[in-house]
């Protein structure tokens, strides 16, 4: 990003709207947080434990159905209009477990419905959610890398 | 004789009249204060369409033409249509321009459009380029959050400094015949750049531009602020209504009880979740041609200083890093 430097009076004009910026509650949203996204790991194990134990799933892999659910289930929601409402007061809580990543591919597809499903929906949904599959897959191969030369 | 005082300020001997005016508010907006003043209000922020953007178009078609019944006015009679909005190409303008069949020039003015709107139709008037002009606004809360941020669904964090953009539409007819609050002069801005680069903090970066234009008119004209009844921001929200405060008091204008913003009036900041008030064009419509305009017939005020702000960014622009560019028109009405 270009760095334009600031007139002596813009920088002056900064530092009063800096003092002005009312300041978000951070001890708050961190408590909802930490509770939210304890509660949605929680439902990340039990749906791992109803994997492994009830479906039979080889307990090592038994992790990925319940991931493939948790991301049905943040879908589901944001499509009910239902995960703006609870992120609002979960934050992170919400936005770091897999739910986030649901909530930003089908809220982007949501919105560019109207612009078809070839160059509306299928390619803006990830606009959002691009960025994090980019990096994903990079350090994905990295690592991979890693692992074969020195395994 | 040169109708221009000061600096960027013109006076009209021939004050042009806000005829009619005509008002679409959203849903939100109408379970607002100001709910009484508004002609129509939508219970469903996609009014019936199949995408949001119609549904911005036809309540800024919706506006006009109750803006028109109001007058009992019909579309032959108006010699032109000045009008705009927040989407690329004002493209609400553009296809509400195309139903009405008015001759039509396209504004680009930001969230101050209602301001530039008035300022061009009154000085079109009073120079005789036109006897009837229709000005209109729009902006709509899903449209603007898809164009300017983040999908309407998506889960984040909102800021306690950010603002809320206003859905609805506002109209108003101008002219020299029938009653209605006279225009009588209005100071043209200049584009203000403080540094402000934050697209979430539209109040801080509009706030210098307003604070120029408003200590301008006081300059140009000569007038005591406390001459005026109201004298109302667009949409600085709580954070810019403040700064712009300390900017007049910096410059040895102090204002009292009569400045406001129309962003803080459209909504109940304790009751709905806004953040830091309301923005967007139709901020400054609904309340200046609804709530505002009925204040000025009912001689509850007489005499208004608006000042619309607008934040003349581009999507791209702040991508880049670039900053805010602002601006302020302010128009004066007085009965």
């Amino acid at each position: 990003m270009a760095k334009a430097k600031l007139t002596p009076r813009q920088q002056k004009y900064q530092a009063k709207a800096k003092k002005a910026e009312p300041k978000p509650d951070y001890f708050r949203n961190a408590i909802s947080a930490f509770f939210s996204g304890g509660l949605v790991c929680l439902l990340g194990q039990a749906l791992i434990d109803f994997y492994s134990q009830i479906m039979k799933v080889p307990p090592k892999e038994a992790a990925n159905p319940a991931t493939a659910t948790m991301i049905l289930i943040g879908a589901l929601l944001t499509g009910f209009g239902v995960f703006d409402n609870l992120a609002k007061y979960a934050g992170a809580g919400l936005a770091v477990p897999v739910t986030g990543f649901a909530n930003s591919v089908v809220s982007s597809a949501l919105e560019f419905r109207e612009e078809g499903l070839v160059y509306g929906v299928c390619a803006k949904m990830f606009t959002l959610a691009g960025a994090v599959i980019t990096f994903g897959v990079i350090t994905a191969f990295v690592f991979g890398l890693i692992h074969a030369i020195f395994h | 004789m040169s109708k221009k005082t000061g600096k960027q300020t013109y006076q009209f001997g021939n004050p042009p009249k806000i005829i009619s005016t005509g008002t679409v508010a959203g849903p939100l907006e109408g379970q607002g204060p100001l709910h009484e003043d508004f002609d129509e209000i939508l219970t469903d922020a996609r009014n019936n369409e199949k995408s949001f953007e119609k549904a911005e178009r036809s309540m800024l078609t919706k506006a006009c033409q109750l803006a028109l019944n109001h007058a009992s006015c019909s579309t032959d009679e108006v010699d032109l249509f000045l009008a705009g909005d927040l989407l690329n190409q004002i493209i609400s303008a553009n296809f509400t321009a195309a139903t009405l069949g008015i001759p039509f020039l396209g504004l680009y003015g930001a969230c101050s459009t209602a301001a530039l709107g008035l300022s061009l139709g009154a000085m079109l008037l009073d120079g005789g380029f036109a006897e009837t002009i229709l000005t209109a606004t729009s902006s709509h809360n899903c449209t603007a959050e898809r164009q300017y941020r983040y999908p309407t669904e998506y889960g984040g964090q909102r800021r306690p400094y950010q603002q809320w953009t206003v859905t609805g539409a506002g109209a108003a007819l101008l002219g020299y015949h029938g009653e209605g609050p006279k225009i009588t002069g209005v100071t043209l801005g200049k584009v203000v750049d403080l540094g402000s680069k934050d697209p979430l903090n539209m109040g801080a970066a509009m706030a210098p531009a307003a604070a120029d234009t408003i200590l301008q008119h006081f300059q140009d004209t000569g007038w005591d602020p406390k001459a005026f009844d109201l004298i109302v921001t667009g949409d600085l929200g709580k954070v810019g209504i403040d700064l712009c405060r300390q900017e007049l008091a910096e410059n040895g204008l102090e204002l009292g009880d009569n400045f406001s913003d129309c962003g803080l009036l459209i909504y109940d900041l304790n009751k709905q979740d806004v953040h830091a008030g309301g923005s967007g064009c139709a901020a400054s419509a609904l309340v200046t041609y609804g709530h505002l305009y009925k204040k000025l017939q009912r001689k509850e005020l007489s005499r208004l200083l608006l000042v619309g702000t607008g934040a003349l960014h581009s999507t791209t622009s702040f991508q880049q890093g670039e900053n805010i560019p602002c601006i302020a028109h302010a128009v004066r009405i007085e009965v």
